[in-house]
């Protein structure tokens, strides 16, 4: 197998990557906002499940959820007669949203709680309530706040993908692991591995860089 | 069986009791490989960090695209590399240290970051000052510079050992027997994950919680010895 | 003019921690008729504005807007209870407030900030939003801003907008905490000049916590001086200013005219 031949699978794997990337990023930034928003609830319930849901994601391992959703999770389903196997790709989605979901829910509720709180009584002057204040004063305020680390996050995310290799969903890293089995050939395939992931992730950095400067072309309008 | 101990199935409370001196010996792995990883990515980060003040763009250029490269690539395909790719130039190095080796690799992208930050943090007013007095710059660096730039290093420092802690599971798939291979490991032979998995789960619940709460008490620690934070 | 009270302070209590900023506070003001509340700083007079815009609860007494207590309302055996947030919101709605710091939302276009309000609170169509919108910025003299961001104006462009964006509410009380206080000397003037207008031309009651003596001397019809969280003097802007008979007020006069 010459060198050139890996090039099929490895697009094959990265393109399962890119898909694993951008959901998980999509559904984490959701509970991203709803558990940040969430832990700045007034609602002692919403906040404490809020709470509880970012310390346990962000307090245990990344591998430790994957594994935990797809070897011990259906077994608790068995155990009160429900069947809880997931496809790989579930799990894989699932333990990903959930976990970078966790961390961004935090720089949700730091942006969101950096607002000034001048902007909170213009809002009660003018009668918005606390929700309509949320949603069209706050909220829009914080984004440009939270976008360094939602970027920061995001390349966290792709690189995180790759874990799921070890439950056999045929990513990137997956690929490249049937065929250095094959070919025993380690250097040329994890070199271009590596490669292969440096440059999604550049791509990846400049399409946050310039969703960053979407969310805030209100700070730079120049007169 | 595994490490000489046997697991008793009876109920899932006393299988939990029963892994634990094997679950034990994984977590002791865990944080060996946790403590030298991150004696690897202080000591790093610091020559990147260095190099990437260089004076010299021939120097500090390719330092900041290796810095780059390293924080954007996965710590799992890095472990690889070095754990199949060395050994084909004759480099051959246990499995643990291997791990440990790859996380303080991956980890010292960032904490060149922090050593960087930490230092522009102190700012031109104090360069100028020490100029003032005529102070040698080695001697603005090691008693103006340093002494400044550390509490801000500490906080940050103490959050990326938490996470190297978080990342040493990673390390099973070069075949260290840290906390999670070997839940695993109990879990493939008895087919029954749930308690393992669990345990693990907690154990790490417990840890970071204890750590960010010796993070936290550094923080109001070190005002005390006379360092500022922030 | 009538002599229904719109506001009435009675015996009005504020602390925050262990100061107490105001002590049994009276205070009432006519309908349409301005106000300037004077005096040193800490004295509680912007307290009285937050107070009034809801953006501070009270300790002790009764707050009354428009016959209404403000911070209470009826419970169901008929005594006054804490306000609950859904009577806040229908009395908020007879008060707008100028912030010292202008407290334009800085995403959000000139016009943007004068029609979000009343598009989202009071209903209106984004285009009846807008056309009263345009006409306030008319009024204030800022037509041609309307697409601008507010960090791309002058402090005193962004009062403007401000006092505009409080209009649009259609307010029948507008408070002005400090109005002045936060811009360059220069652009005081033009934020002045449109106060005045206001004040002029419309029916409005107006309450302005101001250090610009000058301004509230012209504008208002009556004027409190405020110490230690009591007024310790009121009356025309003539008798205060001119013959003050309290021994604080002079010194505060003397010191600030100086």
């Amino acid at each position: 197998m010459h060198w050139t031949e890996y090039f099929g699978p490895l697009m094959e794997g990265a393109w399962v990557t890119i898909q694993l990337t951008a959901y998980s990023t999509v559904f984490g930034a959701i509970l991203a906002f709803g558990a940040g928003i969430g832990k700045l609830s007034s609602n002692l319930a919403i906040r404490a499940i809020s709470i509880a849901y970012i310390e346990v994601f962000r307090g245990t391992s990344l591998l430790v959820q994957l594994f935990w959703l797809y070897f011990a999770l259906p077994l608790a389903g068995m155990a009160i007669g429900i069947d809880l196997r997931l496809p790989p790709v579930v799990a894989g989605v699932l333990a990903l949203s959930l976990n970078i979901g966790a961390y961004g829910a935090e720089v949700v509720r730091g942006a969101i709680a950096a607002v000034h709180k001048d902007q909170h009584e213009a809002g009660r002057a003018l009668n918005f309530t606390p929700r309509q204040t949320l949603r069209t004063i706050t909220i829009p305020q914080a984004i440009p706040e939270m976008m360094p680390s939602f970027g920061n996050l995001a390349v966290q995310n792709l690189k995180d993908t790759a874990l799921v290799s070890l439950i056999s969903l045929g990513d990137l890293t997956f690929r490249a692991e049937q065929i250095r089995n094959f070919t025993q050939d380690s250097t040329t395939i994890y070199s271009m591995l590596l490669v292969t992931y440096f440059g999604m992730a550049l791509v990846l950095t400049a399409m946050m860089r310039t969703l960053e400067a979407y969310v805030s072309r209100w700070r730079t309008a120049r007169s | 069986m595994l490490f000489g101990y046997e697991w008793d199935l009876s109920s899932p409370l006393a299988f939990a009791i029963s892994i634990l001196p094997i679950l034990w010996i994984g977590l002791t792995v865990t944080i060996q490989a946790t403590v030298l990883g991150f004696l690897v990515a202080l000591g790093l980060g610091l020559v990147w960090a260095v190099l990437k003040a260089a004076p010299s763009r021939l120097i500090s250029w390719p330092a900041k695209v290796i810095t780059e490269f390293i924080r954007d690539t996965p710590l799992i395909v890095q472990l690889f590399f070095l754990y199949y790719v060395l050994p084909e130039y004759g480099i051959v190095l246990p499995a643990f240290l291997t791990g440990a080796l790859g996380l303080g690799i991956q980890y010292s992208a960032y904490t060149s970051e922090v050593y960087r930050a930490g230092i522009e943090a102190v700012g031109p007013d104090q360069r100028e000052a020490a100029r003032a007095l005529n102070f040698t710059p080695a001697h603005t660096f090691t008693h103006v510079v340093v002494p400044q730039a550390i509490p801000r290093i500490v906080p940050s420092m103490g959050n990326y050992l938490v996470s190297i802690m978080k990342d040493v599971p990673v390390l099973s798939v070069v075949t260290v027997l840290e906390v999670l291979n070997v839940a695993k490991i109990v879990g493939d032979r008895t087919f029954s994950y749930l308690v393992p998995l669990t345990m693990v789960g907690a154990l790490y619940l417990i840890m970071t919680l204890v750590a960010s709460a010796g993070v936290r008490l550094l923080d109001t620690w070190l005002p005390k010895q006379g360092i500022p934070l922030k | 003019m009538n002599d229904e009270p719109i506001i009435k302070f009675d015996k009005v209590i504020k602390r925050f921690g262990d100061l107490t900023v105001l002590r049994e506070l009276d205070f009432t003001v006519k309908k349409g008729e301005k106000v300037s509340i004077i005096g040193p700083s800490g004295s509680g007079k912007s307290t009285v504005l937050r107070i009034l815009m809801t953006l501070e609860g009270i300790d002790g007494g009764i707050v009354s807007v428009g016959g209404e207590p403000l911070w209470h309302e009826k419970g169901a055996d008929g005594a006054l209870v804490p306000a609950s947030e859904a009577h806040l919101h229908k009395m908020r709605a007879q008060l707008g407030m100028v912030f010292q710091q202008f407290n334009l939302f800085p995403h959000m276009t000139v016009l943007r900030n004068i029609t979000e309000a009343p598009v989202k609170v009071l209903g209106l169509s984004r285009k009846e939003a807008r056309e009263r919108g345009e006409e306030l910025l008319e009024l204030v003299g800022l037509a041609d801003q309307a697409g601008k961001y507010p960090h791309q104006l002058s402090g005193g462009q962004q009062q403007r907008v401000g006092i505009a964006r409080a209009l649009a509410m259609r307010p029948s009380i507008l408070l002005f905490d400090e109005p002045t206080s936060a811009l360059d000397p220069e652009l005081v003037g033009e934020v002045l000049n449109v106060i005045g207008k206001l004040a002029e031309e419309h029916d409005l009651t107006m309450l302005l916590v101001t250090h610009e003596m000058r301004f509230a001397r012209e504008v208002s019809d009556r004027v409190c001086f405020f110490d230690q969280g009591r007024i310790r003097e009121e009356g025309s802007p003539e008798e205060l200013f001119t013959d003050p008979s309290e021994e604080r007020t002079r010194e505060f006069l003397q010191a600030i005219l100086d």
